[in-house]
């Protein structure tokens, strides 16, 4: 009894509830996250490390979902109603439906067992010194989990970019482009493109919180060391300081999103530069 | 000559005589109906009928087995069926709280003051900027891992978007002239509320609902595939999703493929019912 007292003291167990948040909230603000339970290391640490882990994995997922996506939008989107525009869509709708779990599991079920191609999970093969991975064998790691995450927006950036350039062709200006004979590609290069590439580019970044959700789910099929399977070890250890980290880690990363968002539609189109000197 | 073309078209018409609207509501009657069915099954199908046998592990999908067996020997078709109707309970109980939540957040935020918008708006903000899984992970565990973590946890997270959608049609609405005269004639707002507003939400209710449905499912199955949902001894998409990750280096790849389809089916008839309702209900929305 007297030892159960004891941890509950040195964990701060024994105040009540509010007063323990406050105690946290305190910490927080002077920057010091508290301990991790189950690594027995400070919080900070710990996300910082995953982090970078995770990032790789992140970064590769939303450029290769951003580069699909909007090629495959823009592909619906210049033939607009005929049959690539129809079998597209729906693949897309279909792929809006499917869980990111599932299809880790069947990527690693055909890449990984039925063909060989690709490692079982993990970030680096097993048994070798952390000095002696090559760049190679990590992104050798990297494919599949990537692969796997970037399928969980790529159908949104698609769609979305679809809808943006059917606007863009059903327009006046590439009526009377079409009518002066211009051909389907160069009126997409010409007058799509620059219309719909914004709105994409916003998105892309708007959909951080997508992605870190999903690299929760990605990472642990595939046993990856990262934040997202960092966050449901914290979940299932009980550890809540790290929970709570890596929570308030994750809405700064998704507001650092949004921002960049902004600030990319502000460089970027006039003419929300003018209408914030305007003041309006 | 013309009698006789029209004539034609009307024979035409007549082999299948269903216009664009009558197609919409058919295709909303079978898709309900299979979701109930798959519901009902579910309910019918008793432990008996998924205990484990033995001699049948680890079976191939056969036509006695057409999701084959796991490696308890239970049939995975019943288990799946089993945990579908699960997965669709917990759905519709943690969507339809999530809609009523975003009813009310959405109506009060629009009708009340402005310092209470000013919060509400704050809070949808704060709830959209944690990633879903993290704070579904967060409530979850806040609440104790199983059923009912899973089903606050949905349901509080899920109303966001249809509160917001809420919010701005209500400030629509209250610009309208009708409401005016009502409050000249004396009503009070809460009077004007119930029975001008409310009325009018009706048909995005109930498409926020359905549309929320495949959004609570999928974050259900997912939560319990982390772990933190369903425990393993009940049957759930995620349960045996997360089961069958242990079998994957043996090549038993029927164990995750058809749960995990079916689980893709069921969301995409979801998503079509809402789409469908969507059609009957707002008539904007049916010439896209």
């Amino acid at each position: 009894m007297e030892q159960r007292a004891k941890i509950a003291e040195y964990w701060g167990l024994d105040k009540p509830a509010t007063e323990r948040f406050f105690i946290w909230l305190r910490s927080i603000l002077h920057g010091d996250f508290g301990t991790s339970l189950i690594y027995r290391r400070p919080v900070l640490d710990i996300i910082k490390e995953k982090f970078v882990t995770s990032l790789a994995l992140m970064i590769t997922a939303w450029l290769f979902s951003g580069i699909l996506g909007f090629g495959i939008g823009c592909i619906m989107g210049t033939f607009n109603g005929k049959w690539p525009d129809r079998i597209l869509k729906k693949i897309c709708l279909t792929m809006c439906a499917i869980p990111t779990f599932w299809i880790g599991i069947v990527f690693l079920m055909f890449f990984s067992v039925k063909l060989g191609w690709f490692p079982m999970g993990m970030s680096v093969p097993k048994g070798v010194p952390s000095e002696q991975v090559t760049i190679w064998q990590r992104i050798h790691h990297l494919i599949l989990p990537a692969l796997t995450l970037s399928f969980l927006s790529f159908a949104n950036v698609a769609l979305h970019t679809r809808e943006k350039l059917v606007d863009v062709m059903e327009s006046e200006y590439v009526l009377f482009a079409k009518a002066s004979g211009e051909s389907r590609f160069s009126i997409w290069k010409r007058h799509g493109l620059r219309n719909v590439l914004l709105p994409a580019v916003t998105m892309q970044f708007g959909s951080f919180s997508e992605l870190f959700g999903g690299s929760v789910l990605a990472e642990n099929v595939f046993s990856y060391p990262g934040l997202g399977s960092a966050a449901s070890a914290a979940g299932m250890g009980s550890d809540f300081p790290l929970l709570l980290g890596i929570t308030l880690f994750s809405a700064v990363f998704v507001f650092t999103g949004n921002l960049l968002a902004n600030i990319i539609y502000g460089i970027a189109d006039p003419q929300i530069r003018e209408g914030y000197e305007h003041g309006e | 000559m013309e009698s006789k073309n029209a004539e034609n078209t009307g024979k035409k018409a007549g082999i299948l005589r269903i216009n664009r609207r009558t197609g919409t509501i058919i295709t909303f009657i079978i898709i309900a109906a299979v979701l109930v069915s798959i519901y009902l099954a579910g309910i019918f199908i008793n432990e008996e009928m998924i205990r484990a046998d033995f001699s049948q592990k680890g079976l191939k999908p056969s036509w006695e087995h057409p999701f084959g067996t796991d490696m308890l020997g239970r049939d995975m078709l019943l288990r799946t069926i089993k945990g579908m109707s699960t997965s669709i309970i917990v759905g519709t109980v943690a969507s339809s709280v999530s809609a009523v939540i975003a009813l009310f957040v959405g109506v009060v935020a629009a009708t009340g003051s402005a310092g209470l918008d000013h919060f509400i708006n704050w809070l949808i903000d704060l709830v959209m900027g944690i990633p879903h899984t993290v704070l579904l992970i967060l409530i979850a565990f806040a609440c104790g891992k199983g059923l009912k973590g899973v089903l606050i946890g949905v349901a509080v997270t899920h109303w966001t978007g249809l509160a917001r959608l809420i919010r701005s049609e209500v400030l629509q609405i209250r610009s309208q002239q009708y409401i005016e005269v009502s409050r000249k004639l004396g009503y009070d707002s809460r009077w004007i509320t119930v029975n001008h507003i409310l009325p009018h939400m009706i048909p995005q209710f109930l498409i926020g609902l359905i549309l929320m449905f495949p959004h609570a499912i999928m974050h259900e199955s997912s939560l319990t595939f982390l772990g933190f949902g369903l425990s393993p001894e009940q049957p759930a998409v995620g349960i045996i999703l997360s089961e069958s990750m242990k079998y994957l280096s043996t090549g038993m790849w029927w164990l995750a493929f058809f749960p995990g389809l079916t689980l893709a089916v069921i969301v995409l008839l979801f998503d079509r019912l809402g789409e469908n309702l969507k059609k009957l209900v707002d008539p904007y929305s049916a010439h896209e």
